[in-house]
């Protein structure tokens, strides 16, 4: 019951002043719909990034790398243990381009119970022929399917369908450079040339577009049976493993542990992706500071309209202790006042927001990089909507505190004495 | 003098030995061994001089003021001493004020203004409260006013409101601190018979702060007040 009454003397004194309430309000709905809006848009842009980056790359991936060898002869022989011995001009060794025992490799880590999936790549130099015209490039022989699966490869296709290529041995997904540059499209057939010089006619039946003009120009994608014959290698030639985990924090350990035990080249997503890490952390922080900043400007919008309003009612405070309110019954009516405000700029904040967010998402958003990204990405997370709402509340309970404490603090005596 | 005292000697409010300093600028003492009691239903009048200490005690008693030492007791139990929550639920259920100045809430009806503190004490459902508000209203005769806003009556009618506000709880004792001060010799005359018969009627006590004789004199007991003591009572 005496709830009630405090709660109506609230809405009461909210009511009779409109436009001020509506003032305060809008400040915190400027707030916090800013908020749902910067973090919608933010975070949608960086699931996209960051999709970009997480699913489409190996978590791991596995290669040869061409190097000297770090332990010469030398270093071996038991006499020259314990000298600083010096080679100059040390040549790299001769070596297979392809990983060592790769198919046994592959099945190890396939029973790994952290490893979602593993799929071998083979790298070959090809040129592109068209007349008496050669382009050097690269085609990399892949399990389409498994690729797709693992690591969206669909994302890179803009006309055609993985299926298409798996279905065709004689298939090529071809870099959107190279088929603008000889006018191919989806249907006609490419003519490559191998290192060795033989010559394989390839049917188009997609093409890749990365957003990097330069890999476009030259890269292509083929069956793995296709890229090993014009590599000239068997069946056992891969020269890439793409490995995808379960749990992508447990690469960098992982990829250690790959290198140590099978002593290969492996390298981690975070280590060849350090920078986007970097970035989307700063965006989330920047999302939070300019909110938060919006709040506390909305925050001293109340605190000055309830101190206001507090140096008015300083009779209404002196009678209402006079007839048996106490100090903090006085109390909770400006702090109801506040979180009144906070509560109906908060809603609408979260309404706008959402209305905004929608519009956002509707817009047209086209980019060379995203050929299957039409709008522009929010990501419409309920945890956004109760985070605002908390702040709302947050914010305004502070701001009405200390204006409230002091209507507490206010002596009947001396108001009705002074009068 | 009522019978009342006689037949009914049951103390509402005691003092004893109340004293009070103020001490800015310099320490000064503005009420000595103030010592005096009020019975049920007793309507008592406190006169003096400007700066006699009259209000001030009078907010000592009113339990607003706590800075003072002394006892006070109220219905047979010490108040002195008592929290300001606990202090803020003696007012409500057991001090009615009635003020120079009438202190209506301007945003609120002039129903809602003496419902404030019945809903407050919250031992009465709302429609009861708002049954109790109108009668005191009708008992003032401004119950045609109820749906007004409090800003919309005139001063006589405001005053009578707060009064009406003072007794929704049905308190021990009213207290005044000049509530004719303000008002014209018609209206004051009209509160005066209202207090009157408040004494008579229901019993309840009255304490009344004022610098009009005529309106003293026609009290149950004047006390007088001079230089913060008690001259005469």
């Amino acid at each position: 019951m005496s709830k009630n009454v405090k709660f109506t003397i609230a809405k009461t004194h909210l009511v009779s002043r409109k436009k001020q309430t509506a003032i305060a309000a809008l400040g915190v709905t400027f707030g916090i719909g800013t908020f749902i809006v910067l973090m919608s848009f933010m975070t949608g842009l960086n699931g996209l990034l960051d999709g970009l980056i997480l699913n489409r790359t190996p978590h791991i991936r596995i290669y040869n790398e061409v190097k000297p060898s770090e332990i010469q002869p030398i270093d071996k022989h038991r006499q020259f243990r314990s000298t600083i011995n010096m080679v100059e001009s040390v040549k790299p060794k001769q070596e297979l381009a392809g990983i060592y025992n790769a198919q046994p490799l592959m099945q190890v880590i396939r029973k790994d119970q952290r490893v979602m999936g593993v799929t071998p790549q083979v790298s070959a130099r090809i040129f592109y022929q068209s007349g008496n015209i050669l382009l050097n490039g690269n085609a990399i022989g892949i399990n389409v399917l498994e690729e797709d699966r693992l690591f969206n490869f669909r994302q890179y296709i803009v006309n055609g369908k993985p299926q298409d290529l798996a279905n065709n041995d004689n298939g090529i997904i071809l870099g959107a450079g190279v088929a603008s540059k000889f006018g191919l499209k989806v249907g006609d057939k490419v003519q490559l040339q191998s290192a060795t010089g033989a010559s394989y006619r390839l049917k188009i039946v997609g093409l890749f577009q990365s957003g990097l003009a330069d890999i476009d120009k030259v890269q292509s994608y083929v069956n793995l049976k296709t890229a090993q014959r014009i590599a000239g290698e068997t069946g056992n030639y891969f020269t890439d493993i793409s490995v995808k985990l379960h749990d992508l924090e447990k690469a960098g350990d992982m990829s250690l542990e790959f290198q140590n035990n099978f002593g290969v080249n492996a390298i981690d997503i975070k280590t060849a992706n350090a920078q986007f890490e970097t970035g989307t952390s700063i965006r989330t922080l920047i999302t939070y500071a300019v909110s938060f900043t919006l709040l506390i400007v909305a925050g001293f919008g109340i605190y000055n309209i309830l101190n206001m309003v507090i140096y008015e009612k300083m009779n209404d405070i002196a009678i209402l202790k006079a007839t048996g309110f106490s100090g903090k019954d006085v109390e909770r009516i400006f702090i109801y006042q506040a979180l009144m405000i906070g509560a109906m700029g908060g809603i609408l904040g979260l309404i706008i927001g959402f209305v905004l967010s929608v519009a956002i998402s509707n817009a047209p958003f086209e980019t060379e990089a995203l050929p299957t990204v039409k709008t522009f990405p929010v990501n419409f997370n309920a945890m956004f909507y109760v985070v605002g709402a908390g702040f709302a509340l947050v914010t305004t309970f502070f701001a009405g505190y200390l204006p409230a404490r002091k209507a507490s603090k206010i002596d009947p005596v001396d108001i009705i004495r002074g009068q | 003098m009522s019978h009342s005292i006689t037949s009914s000697p049951k103390l509402v409010l005691e003092a004893k030995n109340i004293n009070k300093y103020f001490t800015d600028p310099v320490k000064v003492q503005v009420l000595k061994n103030i010592a005096f009691s009020i019975q049920q239903g007793e309507f008592v009048s406190i006169m003096g001089k400007s700066g006699c200490g009259k209000s001030t005690l009078l907010y000592i008693l009113s339990t607003m003021d706590t800075n003072y030492d002394g006892e006070l007791r109220l219905l047979d139990r010490t108040i002195s001493g008592l929290s300001g929550k606990e202090l803020a639920v003696v007012r409500n259920e057991h001090i009615g004020f009635v003020f120079q100045f009438h202190y209506l809430l301007p945003e609120f009806t002039v129903l809602q203004n003496v419902m404030l503190p019945g809903l407050k004490l919250g031992k009465y459902s709302e429609e009861e409260v708002e049954h109790h508000a109108y009668e005191k209203l009708k008992l003032l005769g401004v119950e045609d006013q109820a749906l007004k806003r409090a800003t919309q009556i005139s001063g006589g009618q405001k005053q009578r409101v707060a009064i009406a506000r003072a007794l929704i709880n049905e308190p021990s004792i009213i207290m005044g601190d000049e509530p004719t001060g303000n008002l014209d010799s018609r209206n004051a005359g009209i509160v005066f018979d209202i207090f009157k018969e408040l004494s008579s009627t229901l019993n309840t006590s009255l304490l009344i702060v004022t610098h009009d004789g005529d309106f003293a004199a026609k009290t149950d007991r004047i006390i007088e007040m001079a230089d913060g003591e008690i001259i005469k009572h």
